[in-house]
């Protein structure tokens, strides 16, 4: 079975009189342990399916189901509980919450969103803070971190739940070329250890290359969507 | 809980001075409020103490009628000696009676040979008085304050009027008064005491002994003016109040009517409207602290929410619900409000207790008056709860705004 299938969804946005469409009819499957990319230029609705896909939207019309669980019309509460427990999530600005440390943010989605025991969490997170190269840093705040560091953390934080799917908006857009490249490096090694897939948009032609399923999205609308 | 609570505390330290002020704010009102309140609690207890134990006791029995026109001392308004003692056996009956006092009031003239002067004049038996109001021989500023309150043929006389009158312990006075029947006689008396005046209806008046009294007046039955009582214990003031009325109510007059009437202190004493006074006081400074609570509080959730919104995206984007994420702001304002407020009530306890060491006194003419502060402990739960409460709604708007927030807006917002 898939663990995405999309069958002709559509989003569009009222923004005052007029309806502007931002994806029109998109119809595609990724299979699971995917590495995924969908890129395309800025406002082609990259972001807009990437939120689709993480729950963080609602489809306008047209079916969307991630894992199995049909996600085009969860509730508020519905959707936060199937993210908690089914997605990771990877940001562009790192977003990592700033008054904890590495090892309090990975902890976090296990303590405030999943409620493990406090022996649970320390061996899952220590083995997350492992896997990332960041046992050094665990105690530091993000402030006292690189980008690099940063992002390292924020894939830990996207991994510790043992999700299904990690979704990354532009993971590499605030890296350099070789710190975004470890962090590819890192999620595809992610993805081989723990067998989670990983999907992400990108608009630069270098890093896209490292995925090995490619959709391009042009004006809401998929051009192409390749077997890399 | 532990968890969000810390994450509480940790997003209240980011930002240490604006929380520092805010706390201290709300510290400063909790503080002004308790003081005021242990202040006030402690001016009205000693202002009543001294109205009570040293002038017109817990509760006072007369003639129906009598205190509508008490400031003309009427003669023809007394209780007739079977009245007097049905009252007696009434009062002697009350559990919580500790004491009573008969006596016979009337205005006089006061001469010292070469002057004259009116006084008001309560005639007592003195140990009575004693048991009634323990307090009256403290009043007593020269003379013998531990012998009986007043000799037969003595006269305590107020302050003010031995001033003005020029008369010193030991001197000879004559007391001139008109009796019920409008006949005058004139009495020799020494004078056995000064008296210091206090505030309230009867604080000047003077004092003989209640034989000494009747022989002016001419009164050739025991007749009485006025019955002070004092009860075991104040508290019990409202219970005494009304089992006293419906005993006296018993005491009937010709026409088959209450003979009697029965007052609190309160309802003679101009100081009642005072306590009132301070009572409305405290409860506009109450006010006044919900509102410094109230404003301050929301103040710093609402800023503290709209700094956060990036970090609120992503919280919820992860997973958090929103009802997890409405605890962590509510959590926020609650532990201000209960920093601030804790800290106000240790600063209280600390004055009071330095107040108590280094008493503060004040002065109201010849009256003196010392604080001795003190807190209830309800008292100081109950603006600790208030303050917290507050704090609590102050942030329940932020945090509920951070809790709806649509997680896409909120990851998009710079």
């Amino acid at each position: 079975m898939a663990l995405i299938q999309a069958n002709n969804i559509t989003k569009s946005y009222r923004m005052g009189e007029q309806e502007v469409p931002a994806l029109k009819g998109l119809t595609f499957e990724i299979g699971e342990g995917a590495f995924a990319a969908f890129v395309g230029p800025s406002g082609s609705g990259k972001s807009t399916l990437l939120n689709l896909i993480g729950c963080l939207d609602h489809p306008s019309s047209g079916t969307l189901r991630v894992n199995g669980v049909d996600v085009s019309s969860l509730s508020r509460s519905a959707a936060a509980t199937f993210r908690g427990e089914n997605l990771g999530f990877v940001f562009q600005d790192f977003n990592l919450v700033p008054v904890l440390s590495a090892y309090e943010n990975i902890e976090y989605p296990l303590l405030m969103v999943r409620g493990w025991s406090e022996a649970k969490r320390r061996e899952r997170v220590n083995q997350m803070i492992a896997a990332v190269g960041m046992t050094e840093q665990a105690h530091k705040r993000p402030d006292q971190l690189s980008g690099g560091q940063k992002q390292r953390v924020a894939v830990a934080r996207a991994l510790v739940g043992q999700p299904k799917l990690v979704l990354a908006d532009e993971p590499t857009a605030n890296l350099d070329h070789d710190t975004a490249y470890k962090v590819l490096n890192l999620m595809k090694a992610m993805r081989d250890d723990f067998g989670t897939s990983f999907i992400f948009s990108t608009h630069d032609p270098k890093i896209m290359h490292e995925a090995e399923q490619t959709f391009t999205l042009e004006d809401g609308r998929l051009t192409a969507g390749a077997t890399a | 809980m532990k968890s969000t609570l810390k994450l509480a505390m940790r997003n209240l330290l980011r930002y240490q001075r604006r929380t520092l002020l805010t706390a201290l704010l709300i510290t400063l009102g909790v503080v002004a409020l308790l003081l005021f309140v242990a202040a006030a609690g402690s001016f009205k207890q000693t202002m009543v103490g001294s109205i009570t134990d040293s002038m017109l006791g817990h509760l006072q029995v007369h003639r129906k009628g009598y205190t509508a026109s008490m400031d003309n001392l009427p003669l023809t308004m007394s209780l007739q000696p079977r009245a007097a003692l049905l009252i007696e056996d009434a009062l002697k009956a009350d559990p919580a009676v500790a004491a009573y006092s008969k006596r016979v009031k009337l205005g006089a003239m006061f001469s010292n040979f070469t002057e004259n002067s009116s006084i008001r004049l309560n005639g007592i038996d003195a140990a009575a008085e004693d048991a009634a109001v323990p307090a009256l021989r403290q009043r007593i500023s020269e003379g013998d304050k531990t012998g009986p309150l007043v000799e037969p043929g003595k006269v305590l006389v107020p302050a003010l009027l031995a001033k003005g009158m020029k008369v010193k312990l030991g001197d000879q006075v004559v007391l001139v008064a008109t009796n019920a029947s409008g006949s005058v006689n004139g009495k020799t008396f020494t004078v056995g005491g000064i008296l210091e005046g206090i505030t309230g209806p009867g604080g000047r008046d003077g004092y003989i002994d209640i034989k000494d009294a009747r022989e002016l007046l001419r009164m050739d039955k025991e007749e009485v003016m006025e019955v002070a009582v004092r009860l075991k214990d104040i508290d019990q003031l409202a219970a005494a109040q009304k089992r006293l009325t419906s005993a006296l109510d018993t005491i009937r007059n010709k026409e088959d009517k209450p003979a009697t009437e029965l007052h609190t202190w309160a309802q003679l004493s101009p100081f009642a409207n005072i306590v009132k006074m301070i009572d409305m006081m405290t409860f506009f400074i109450r006010v006044m602290l919900v509102a410094i609570v109230l404003v301050s509080v929301m103040n710093v959730m609402l800023m503290a929410v709209y700094e956060r919104i990036r970090e609120i995206g992503t919280l919820a984007a992860i997973g958090t619900q929103p009802n997890k994420l409405m605890a962590i702001f509510l959590s926020e304002g609650l532990l201000l409000g209960l920093a601030g407020a804790a800290a106000g009530v240790a600063l209280s306890y600390a004055v009071v207790a330095a107040l108590n060491v280094w008493p503060v006194v004040f002065n109201f003419g010849r009256e003196q008056i010392t604080l001795h502060p003190s807190l209830a402990t309800g008292e100081v739960l109950g603006v600790l709860g208030l303050a917290v409460l507050v704090s609590g709604l102050a942030s329940l708007q932020p945090a509920w705004r951070a809790a709806r927030m649509d997680p896409i807006q909120a990851l998009r917002h710079v």
